[in-house]
Protein backbone atom coordinates (compact mmCIF):
# COMPACT_ATOMS: atom_id res chain seq x y z
CA UNK A 1 0.00 0.00 0.00
CA UNK A 2 1.30 3.42 -0.92
CA UNK A 3 1.93 6.18 1.37
CA UNK A 4 -0.82 8.26 -0.08
CA UNK A 5 -3.36 5.26 0.84
CA UNK A 6 -2.08 4.59 4.12
CA UNK A 7 -2.53 8.14 4.86
CA UNK A 8 -6.38 8.30 3.46
CA UNK A 9 -6.94 4.88 5.38
CA UNK A 10 -5.61 6.38 8.58
CA UNK A 11 -7.14 9.84 8.56
CA UNK A 12 -10.88 7.60 7.39
CA UNK A 13 -10.24 5.55 10.42
CA UNK A 14 -9.59 8.46 12.58
CA UNK A 15 -13.28 9.60 11.69
CA UNK A 16 -15.10 6.80 12.35
CA UNK A 17 -13.20 5.91 15.58
CA UNK A 18 -13.67 9.06 16.62
CA UNK A 19 -17.63 8.81 15.79
CA UNK A 20 -17.75 5.05 17.19
CA UNK A 21 -16.55 6.53 21.28
CA UNK A 22 -19.00 9.76 21.29
CA UNK A 23 -21.88 8.48 19.10
CA UNK A 24 -22.35 12.25 17.76
CA UNK A 25 -23.85 12.14 14.37
CA UNK A 26 -24.53 8.76 13.22
CA UNK A 27 -27.51 7.59 15.81
CA UNK A 28 -29.50 11.41 14.53
CA UNK A 29 -28.79 10.95 11.15
CA UNK A 30 -30.57 7.11 11.19
CA UNK A 31 -33.76 8.83 13.66
CA UNK A 32 -33.45 12.06 11.11
CA UNK A 33 -33.83 10.15 8.18
CA UNK A 34 -36.56 7.80 9.56
CA UNK A 35 -38.79 10.59 11.16
CA UNK A 36 -38.17 12.05 7.35
CA UNK A 37 -39.94 9.63 5.79
CA UNK A 38 -42.63 9.55 8.32
CA UNK A 39 -43.10 13.35 8.14
CA UNK A 40 -43.58 12.57 4.36
CA UNK A 41 -45.57 9.65 4.26
CA UNK A 42 -47.96 12.99 6.07
CA UNK A 43 -47.29 15.19 3.73
CA UNK A 44 -48.27 13.19 0.83
CA UNK A 45 -52.19 13.88 -0.09
CA UNK A 46 -54.59 10.87 -0.35
CA UNK A 47 -53.97 9.51 -3.15
CA UNK A 48 -51.06 11.05 -4.59
CA UNK A 49 -48.62 8.88 -6.98
CA UNK A 50 -45.76 6.17 -5.68
CA UNK A 51 -43.64 8.35 -8.12
CA UNK A 52 -44.03 11.71 -5.61
CA UNK A 53 -42.45 9.56 -2.70
CA UNK A 54 -39.55 8.07 -5.09
CA UNK A 55 -38.71 12.45 -4.88
CA UNK A 56 -38.98 12.18 -1.25
CA UNK A 57 -37.10 9.72 -0.48
CA UNK A 58 -33.82 12.09 -2.33
CA UNK A 59 -35.01 15.07 -0.46
CA UNK A 60 -34.60 12.94 2.77
CA UNK A 61 -31.14 11.59 1.58
CA UNK A 62 -30.02 15.01 0.89
CA UNK A 63 -31.53 16.39 3.62
CA UNK A 64 -29.66 13.62 6.28
CA UNK A 65 -26.38 14.31 4.04
CA UNK A 66 -26.46 17.51 5.21
CA UNK A 67 -27.24 17.12 9.00
CA UNK A 68 -23.83 14.55 8.96
CA UNK A 69 -22.08 17.02 6.38
CA UNK A 70 -22.36 19.78 8.60
CA UNK A 71 -20.73 18.09 12.16
CA UNK A 72 -18.05 16.54 9.51
CA UNK A 73 -15.68 19.19 10.60
CA UNK A 74 -17.12 19.73 14.25
CA UNK A 75 -14.15 17.80 15.71
CA UNK A 76 -11.39 19.67 13.80
CA UNK A 77 -12.94 23.20 14.82
CA UNK A 78 -13.54 22.83 18.01
CA UNK A 79 -10.12 20.66 18.59
CA UNK A 80 -8.31 23.60 16.31
CA UNK A 81 -7.39 19.84 14.79
CA UNK A 82 -7.16 21.09 11.19
CA UNK A 83 -4.10 22.96 11.82
CA UNK A 84 -2.17 20.10 13.25
CA UNK A 85 -3.62 17.99 9.74
CA UNK A 86 -2.53 20.96 7.85
CA UNK A 87 0.93 20.39 9.41
CA UNK A 88 1.32 16.65 9.14
CA UNK A 89 3.65 15.76 6.42
CA UNK A 90 1.01 14.28 4.41
CA UNK A 91 -0.75 15.79 1.01
CA UNK A 92 -3.55 18.28 1.62
CA UNK A 93 -5.69 15.87 -0.37
CA UNK A 94 -5.84 12.93 1.55
CA UNK A 95 -7.39 15.00 4.21
CA UNK A 96 -10.17 15.44 1.74
CA UNK A 97 -9.94 11.86 0.35
CA UNK A 98 -9.73 10.66 4.29
CA UNK A 99 -12.94 12.70 4.86
CA UNK A 100 -14.75 11.52 2.11
CA UNK A 101 -14.31 7.95 3.01
CA UNK A 102 -16.15 8.10 6.42
CA UNK A 103 -18.65 10.49 5.25
CA UNK A 104 -19.29 7.51 2.45
CA UNK A 105 -19.10 5.13 5.03
CA UNK A 106 -22.08 7.02 7.16
CA UNK A 107 -24.28 7.90 4.83
CA UNK A 108 -24.11 4.19 3.43
CA UNK A 109 -25.19 2.97 7.22
CA UNK A 110 -28.06 5.70 7.22
CA UNK A 111 -28.91 4.60 4.01
CA UNK A 112 -28.96 1.10 4.89
CA UNK A 113 -31.81 2.01 7.24
CA UNK A 114 -33.61 4.39 4.89
CA UNK A 115 -33.78 2.10 1.52
CA UNK A 116 -35.35 -0.34 3.52
CA UNK A 117 -37.78 1.69 5.62
CA UNK A 118 -38.51 3.39 2.63
CA UNK A 119 -39.55 -0.13 0.87
CA UNK A 120 -41.52 -0.82 3.50
CA UNK A 121 -43.71 2.54 4.02
CA UNK A 122 -44.38 3.59 0.04
CA UNK A 123 -42.75 1.46 -2.73
CA UNK A 124 -40.00 -1.03 -3.45
CA UNK A 125 -36.63 -0.37 -3.90
CA UNK A 126 -35.13 -1.27 -7.37
CA UNK A 127 -31.39 -2.33 -8.18
CA UNK A 128 -31.54 1.02 -10.45
CA UNK A 129 -32.41 3.06 -7.17
CA UNK A 130 -29.25 1.37 -4.76
CA UNK A 131 -27.25 2.09 -8.01
CA UNK A 132 -27.82 5.39 -8.39
CA UNK A 133 -27.88 6.10 -3.72
CA UNK A 134 -24.56 4.74 -4.09
CA UNK A 135 -22.87 6.93 -7.00
CA UNK A 136 -24.95 9.94 -4.98
CA UNK A 137 -23.06 9.09 -2.20
CA UNK A 138 -19.71 9.35 -3.81
CA UNK A 139 -20.68 13.27 -5.04
CA UNK A 140 -22.76 14.25 -2.01
CA UNK A 141 -19.31 13.24 -0.06
CA UNK A 142 -16.88 14.37 -2.99
CA UNK A 143 -18.43 18.26 -2.61
CA UNK A 144 -19.80 17.94 0.60
CA UNK A 145 -16.49 18.01 2.32
CA UNK A 146 -15.13 20.92 0.17
CA UNK A 147 -18.31 23.32 1.22
CA UNK A 148 -18.18 21.82 4.70
CA UNK A 149 -14.35 22.72 5.18
CA UNK A 150 -15.59 26.78 3.64
CA UNK A 151 -18.44 26.76 5.95
CA UNK A 152 -16.07 25.50 8.71
CA UNK A 153 -13.65 28.84 8.19
CA UNK A 154 -16.90 31.11 8.15
CA UNK A 155 -18.99 32.77 11.09
CA UNK A 156 -22.14 31.62 10.18
CA UNK A 157 -20.65 28.04 10.60
CA UNK A 158 -23.40 25.24 10.23
CA UNK A 159 -26.23 28.25 8.75
CA UNK A 160 -23.92 28.55 5.73
CA UNK A 161 -23.48 24.89 4.52
CA UNK A 162 -26.84 24.51 3.34
CA UNK A 163 -27.19 26.98 1.63
CA UNK A 164 -23.69 26.56 -0.20
CA UNK A 165 -24.87 22.72 -0.78
CA UNK A 166 -28.24 22.78 -1.90
CA UNK A 167 -27.49 24.51 -5.59
CA UNK A 168 -24.70 21.97 -6.22
CA UNK A 169 -27.29 18.62 -4.95
CA UNK A 170 -29.78 19.75 -7.54
CA UNK A 171 -28.03 18.01 -10.32
CA UNK A 172 -27.80 15.01 -7.78
CA UNK A 173 -31.58 14.92 -7.01
CA UNK A 174 -32.50 14.81 -10.72
CA UNK A 175 -29.96 12.04 -11.58
CA UNK A 176 -31.39 10.16 -8.50
CA UNK A 177 -34.92 10.76 -9.30
CA UNK A 178 -34.58 10.00 -12.74
CA UNK A 179 -32.62 6.63 -12.18
CA UNK A 180 -35.35 5.70 -9.75
CA UNK A 181 -38.41 6.40 -11.97
CA UNK A 182 -37.68 6.43 -15.57
CA UNK A 183 -38.07 3.45 -17.55
CA UNK A 184 -34.03 3.67 -18.70
CA UNK A 185 -32.13 4.73 -15.43
CA UNK A 186 -28.72 3.79 -17.66
CA UNK A 187 -28.68 7.77 -18.66
CA UNK A 188 -29.17 8.98 -15.63
CA UNK A 189 -26.73 6.11 -13.49
CA UNK A 190 -23.77 7.85 -16.77
CA UNK A 191 -25.15 11.45 -15.94
CA UNK A 192 -24.20 10.75 -11.88
CA UNK A 193 -21.26 9.01 -12.50
CA UNK A 194 -20.07 11.96 -14.84
CA UNK A 195 -21.07 14.55 -11.97
CA UNK A 196 -19.09 12.23 -9.55
CA UNK A 197 -15.93 12.82 -12.07
CA UNK A 198 -16.44 16.06 -12.52
CA UNK A 199 -16.55 17.08 -8.92
CA UNK A 200 -13.97 14.81 -7.58
CA UNK A 201 -11.43 16.18 -9.45
CA UNK A 202 -11.96 19.47 -8.73
CA UNK A 203 -12.57 19.02 -4.95
CA UNK A 204 -9.36 16.75 -5.01
CA UNK A 205 -7.39 19.49 -6.83
CA UNK A 206 -8.83 22.62 -4.60
CA UNK A 207 -9.17 20.88 -1.46
CA UNK A 208 -5.83 22.21 -0.31
CA UNK A 209 -6.34 25.80 -0.94
CA UNK A 210 -9.68 25.69 1.17
CA UNK A 211 -7.63 24.81 4.46
CA UNK A 212 -4.71 26.90 3.91
CA UNK A 213 -3.68 30.42 3.26
CA UNK B 1 -0.43 51.81 -7.18
CA UNK B 2 -1.05 54.89 -9.84
CA UNK B 3 -0.97 52.88 -12.58
CA UNK B 4 -4.03 50.53 -11.23
CA UNK B 5 -5.88 52.86 -10.52
CA UNK B 6 -5.99 54.78 -13.48
CA UNK B 7 -8.75 54.40 -15.99
CA UNK B 8 -8.54 54.48 -19.63
CA UNK B 9 -9.75 51.25 -20.25
CA UNK B 10 -13.60 51.95 -18.97
CA UNK B 11 -14.41 54.82 -20.25
CA UNK B 12 -13.25 53.63 -23.62
CA UNK B 13 -15.63 50.22 -22.85
CA UNK B 14 -18.34 52.90 -21.96
CA UNK B 15 -17.93 54.78 -25.13
CA UNK B 16 -17.76 51.68 -27.28
CA UNK B 17 -21.23 50.21 -24.83
CA UNK B 18 -23.01 53.79 -25.52
CA UNK B 19 -22.37 53.67 -29.14
CA UNK B 20 -23.26 50.27 -29.46
CA UNK B 21 -26.55 50.00 -27.51
CA UNK B 22 -27.81 52.69 -29.25
CA UNK B 23 -26.72 51.42 -32.79
CA UNK B 24 -28.52 47.77 -31.56
CA UNK B 25 -31.62 49.41 -30.40
CA UNK B 26 -31.64 51.19 -33.32
CA UNK B 27 -31.00 48.23 -35.29
CA UNK B 28 -33.13 46.12 -33.39
CA UNK B 29 -36.40 48.22 -33.58
CA UNK B 30 -36.30 50.07 -37.17
CA UNK B 31 -34.12 47.88 -39.34
CA UNK B 32 -34.38 44.43 -38.84
CA UNK B 33 -38.12 42.65 -40.06
CA UNK B 34 -40.16 41.00 -37.62
CA UNK B 35 -40.45 37.67 -36.68
CA UNK B 36 -42.59 35.58 -38.52
CA UNK B 37 -44.05 33.16 -35.79
CA UNK B 38 -43.88 35.74 -32.66
CA UNK B 39 -44.33 39.14 -34.40
CA UNK B 40 -43.40 42.41 -32.40
CA UNK B 41 -42.43 40.56 -28.77
CA UNK B 42 -39.38 38.56 -30.76
CA UNK B 43 -37.82 41.92 -30.42
CA UNK B 44 -36.76 40.86 -26.87
CA UNK B 45 -34.67 38.72 -28.05
CA UNK B 46 -32.11 40.97 -29.07
CA UNK B 47 -31.83 41.66 -25.08
CA UNK B 48 -32.38 38.54 -23.13
CA UNK B 49 -29.72 36.13 -25.38
CA UNK B 50 -26.38 38.81 -25.01
CA UNK B 51 -27.49 39.76 -21.45
CA UNK B 52 -27.46 36.17 -20.52
CA UNK B 53 -24.35 35.12 -22.91
CA UNK B 54 -22.90 38.27 -21.18
CA UNK B 55 -23.51 36.77 -17.87
CA UNK B 56 -22.22 33.38 -18.40
CA UNK B 57 -19.05 35.29 -20.05
CA UNK B 58 -18.47 37.11 -16.93
CA UNK B 59 -18.92 33.97 -14.44
CA UNK B 60 -16.25 32.18 -16.53
CA UNK B 61 -14.16 35.74 -16.57
CA UNK B 62 -14.42 35.78 -12.83
CA UNK B 63 -13.64 31.37 -12.73
CA UNK B 64 -10.32 32.25 -14.38
CA UNK B 65 -9.02 35.45 -12.46
CA UNK B 66 -9.89 32.53 -9.69
CA UNK B 67 -7.99 30.28 -10.85
CA UNK B 68 -5.02 32.71 -12.05
CA UNK B 69 -5.22 33.63 -7.57
CA UNK B 70 -4.54 29.67 -7.33
CA UNK B 71 -2.12 29.56 -9.74
CA UNK B 72 0.23 32.56 -8.63
CA UNK B 73 -1.06 33.45 -5.32
CA UNK B 74 -1.33 37.54 -6.29
CA UNK B 75 -3.41 38.84 -4.20
CA UNK B 76 -5.48 41.62 -6.87
CA UNK B 77 -6.74 38.38 -8.60
CA UNK B 78 -9.52 38.02 -5.47
CA UNK B 79 -10.89 41.26 -5.90
CA UNK B 80 -10.70 40.80 -10.20
CA UNK B 81 -13.05 37.44 -9.86
CA UNK B 82 -14.99 38.95 -7.20
CA UNK B 83 -15.91 42.12 -9.57
CA UNK B 84 -16.56 39.11 -12.65
CA UNK B 85 -19.26 37.25 -10.38
CA UNK B 86 -20.41 40.46 -9.14
CA UNK B 87 -21.34 41.84 -12.40
CA UNK B 88 -22.46 38.28 -13.85
CA UNK B 89 -24.94 38.09 -10.84
CA UNK B 90 -26.51 41.67 -11.86
CA UNK B 91 -26.57 40.48 -15.58
CA UNK B 92 -28.43 37.04 -14.66
CA UNK B 93 -30.93 38.81 -12.52
CA UNK B 94 -31.61 40.71 -16.25
CA UNK B 95 -31.77 37.45 -17.95
CA UNK B 96 -34.08 36.29 -15.49
CA UNK B 97 -36.17 38.99 -15.60
CA UNK B 98 -36.55 39.25 -19.58
CA UNK B 99 -37.04 35.72 -19.91
CA UNK B 100 -39.86 36.08 -17.68
CA UNK B 101 -41.05 38.94 -19.65
CA UNK B 102 -40.98 36.80 -22.69
CA UNK B 103 -42.14 33.65 -21.11
CA UNK B 104 -45.09 35.62 -20.11
CA UNK B 105 -46.11 37.12 -23.74
CA UNK B 106 -44.96 33.64 -26.05
CA UNK B 107 -46.77 31.29 -23.78
CA UNK B 108 -48.67 33.30 -21.21
CA UNK B 109 -47.01 32.21 -17.95
CA UNK B 110 -43.98 34.11 -15.41
CA UNK B 111 -42.81 30.83 -15.07
CA UNK B 112 -42.10 27.61 -16.79
CA UNK B 113 -39.95 24.70 -15.66
CA UNK B 114 -39.94 23.50 -19.36
CA UNK B 115 -37.78 27.11 -19.80
CA UNK B 116 -34.08 24.97 -20.09
CA UNK B 117 -32.34 28.25 -19.75
CA UNK B 118 -34.25 29.99 -17.13
CA UNK B 119 -34.08 27.10 -14.81
CA UNK B 120 -30.29 26.74 -15.53
CA UNK B 121 -30.32 30.96 -14.61
CA UNK B 122 -32.24 30.50 -11.34
CA UNK B 123 -29.85 27.44 -10.11
CA UNK B 124 -26.91 29.74 -10.99
CA UNK B 125 -28.65 32.79 -9.21
CA UNK B 126 -29.13 30.64 -5.97
CA UNK B 127 -25.29 29.58 -6.22
CA UNK B 128 -23.72 32.81 -6.88
CA UNK B 129 -26.07 34.67 -3.60
CA UNK B 130 -24.66 31.83 -1.98
CA UNK B 131 -20.99 32.83 -2.45
CA UNK B 132 -21.78 36.46 -1.29
CA UNK B 133 -22.49 34.84 1.99
CA UNK B 134 -19.74 32.67 1.96
CA UNK B 135 -17.36 36.18 1.39
CA UNK B 136 -19.17 38.09 3.55
CA UNK B 137 -18.70 34.90 6.44
CA UNK B 138 -15.15 34.77 6.67
CA UNK B 139 -12.59 36.94 7.68
CA UNK B 140 -11.00 39.30 4.79
CA UNK B 141 -6.96 37.92 4.41
CA UNK B 142 -5.24 35.04 2.05
CA UNK B 143 -8.10 32.30 3.15
CA UNK B 144 -10.58 33.98 1.88
CA UNK B 145 -9.16 34.63 -1.14
CA UNK B 146 -8.32 31.12 -1.43
CA UNK B 147 -12.24 29.71 -0.55
CA UNK B 148 -13.88 32.40 -2.78
CA UNK B 149 -11.68 31.18 -5.74
CA UNK B 150 -12.34 27.61 -5.12
CA UNK B 151 -16.18 28.01 -4.62
CA UNK B 152 -16.18 30.55 -8.24
CA UNK B 153 -14.09 27.43 -9.97
CA UNK B 154 -17.00 25.50 -8.71
CA UNK B 155 -19.64 27.49 -9.97
CA UNK B 156 -18.16 27.20 -13.65
CA UNK B 157 -18.06 23.02 -13.79
CA UNK B 158 -21.67 23.45 -12.08
CA UNK B 159 -23.27 25.21 -15.19
CA UNK B 160 -22.55 22.59 -17.48
CA UNK B 161 -23.34 19.77 -15.30
CA UNK B 162 -26.92 21.19 -14.67
CA UNK B 163 -27.81 22.47 -18.03
CA UNK B 164 -27.06 18.70 -18.67
CA UNK B 165 -29.66 17.74 -15.75
CA UNK B 166 -32.27 20.32 -16.71
CA UNK B 167 -32.02 18.44 -20.22
CA UNK B 168 -32.60 15.22 -18.70
CA UNK B 169 -35.44 16.37 -16.47
CA UNK B 170 -36.92 18.94 -18.37
CA UNK B 171 -39.29 19.02 -21.92
CA UNK B 172 -38.34 20.73 -24.39
CA UNK B 173 -40.75 23.82 -24.73
CA UNK B 174 -37.60 26.60 -24.79
CA UNK B 175 -36.71 27.66 -28.37
CA UNK B 176 -33.66 26.28 -29.58
CA UNK B 177 -32.14 29.48 -32.23
CA UNK B 178 -28.58 27.56 -32.38
CA UNK B 179 -28.59 23.94 -32.90
CA UNK B 180 -25.45 22.33 -34.54
CA UNK B 181 -26.08 23.22 -37.97
CA UNK B 182 -25.89 26.69 -36.80
CA UNK B 183 -28.07 29.95 -36.26
CA UNK B 184 -31.45 28.97 -36.96
CA UNK B 185 -32.09 32.48 -38.25
CA UNK B 186 -31.78 34.64 -41.39
CA UNK B 187 -28.74 36.83 -42.08
CA UNK B 188 -30.14 40.27 -40.94
CA UNK B 189 -31.09 38.84 -37.78
CA UNK B 190 -27.83 37.70 -36.89
CA UNK B 191 -26.19 41.07 -37.64
CA UNK B 192 -28.42 42.82 -35.25
CA UNK B 193 -28.00 39.77 -32.85
CA UNK B 194 -24.22 40.27 -33.13
CA UNK B 195 -24.45 43.91 -32.47
CA UNK B 196 -26.81 44.02 -29.53
CA UNK B 197 -23.96 40.91 -27.71
CA UNK B 198 -21.05 43.04 -28.57
CA UNK B 199 -23.05 45.85 -26.93
CA UNK B 200 -24.06 43.97 -23.52
CA UNK B 201 -20.05 42.57 -23.49
CA UNK B 202 -18.74 46.35 -23.52
CA UNK B 203 -21.35 47.49 -20.98
CA UNK B 204 -19.96 44.56 -18.84
CA UNK B 205 -16.73 45.47 -19.67
CA UNK B 206 -16.87 49.29 -18.27
CA UNK B 207 -19.35 48.04 -15.36
CA UNK B 208 -16.78 46.08 -14.45
CA UNK B 209 -13.95 48.24 -14.97
CA UNK B 210 -15.92 51.02 -12.89
CA UNK B 211 -16.35 48.49 -10.24
CA UNK B 212 -13.13 47.52 -10.26
CA UNK B 213 -11.96 50.82 -9.84
CA UNK B 214 -13.72 51.87 -7.60
CA UNK B 215 -13.14 48.23 -4.93
CA UNK B 216 -9.53 48.79 -5.25
CA UNK B 217 -10.16 53.25 -4.14
CA UNK B 218 -11.93 51.62 -1.11
CA UNK B 219 -9.26 49.20 -0.36
CA UNK B 220 -6.19 51.65 -0.81
CA UNK B 221 -8.06 54.09 1.37
CA UNK B 222 -8.58 51.74 4.33
CA UNK B 223 -5.02 50.75 3.89
CA UNK B 224 -4.21 54.45 4.20
CA UNK B 225 -6.27 54.68 7.53
CA UNK B 226 -4.58 51.78 8.81
CA UNK B 227 -1.06 53.04 8.10
CA UNK B 228 -1.92 56.48 10.12
CA UNK B 229 -3.67 54.72 13.09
Amino acid sequence: MSRYAADVAALARKDVLLELRSRDTLPAMLLFVVSALVVFHFSLPEGSSDVAAAGLLWIAIVFTALLGLSRSFAAEREQRLLDALVLAPCDRSAIWLGKVVSIVVFLALAEAVALPAFALFFRPVGWETVAAVALANLGIAGVGTVLAAMAAASRARELLLPVLFLPLAIPIVVGGVGATVADDPGRYLAFLGLYDGMFAILSWASFEYVVTE
Amino acid sequence: MSTSLRNNGAAAFAAAAALLLVAGTALAFYWVPEDADQGFSQKIFYLHVPVALTAYACFVWGAWKALRLLWTREARYDLESYTAVHMGVIFGVLTLLTGSIWAKISWGIWWSWGERQLVLFLILFLFYSAYFMLRYSVEPGPRRANISAVYALFGVVLIPVSFLAIRLAGTLLHPTVFTREGPQMSASMFFVFCVCLAATLALAGALYLNELTGKRLDQALRDLREAVA
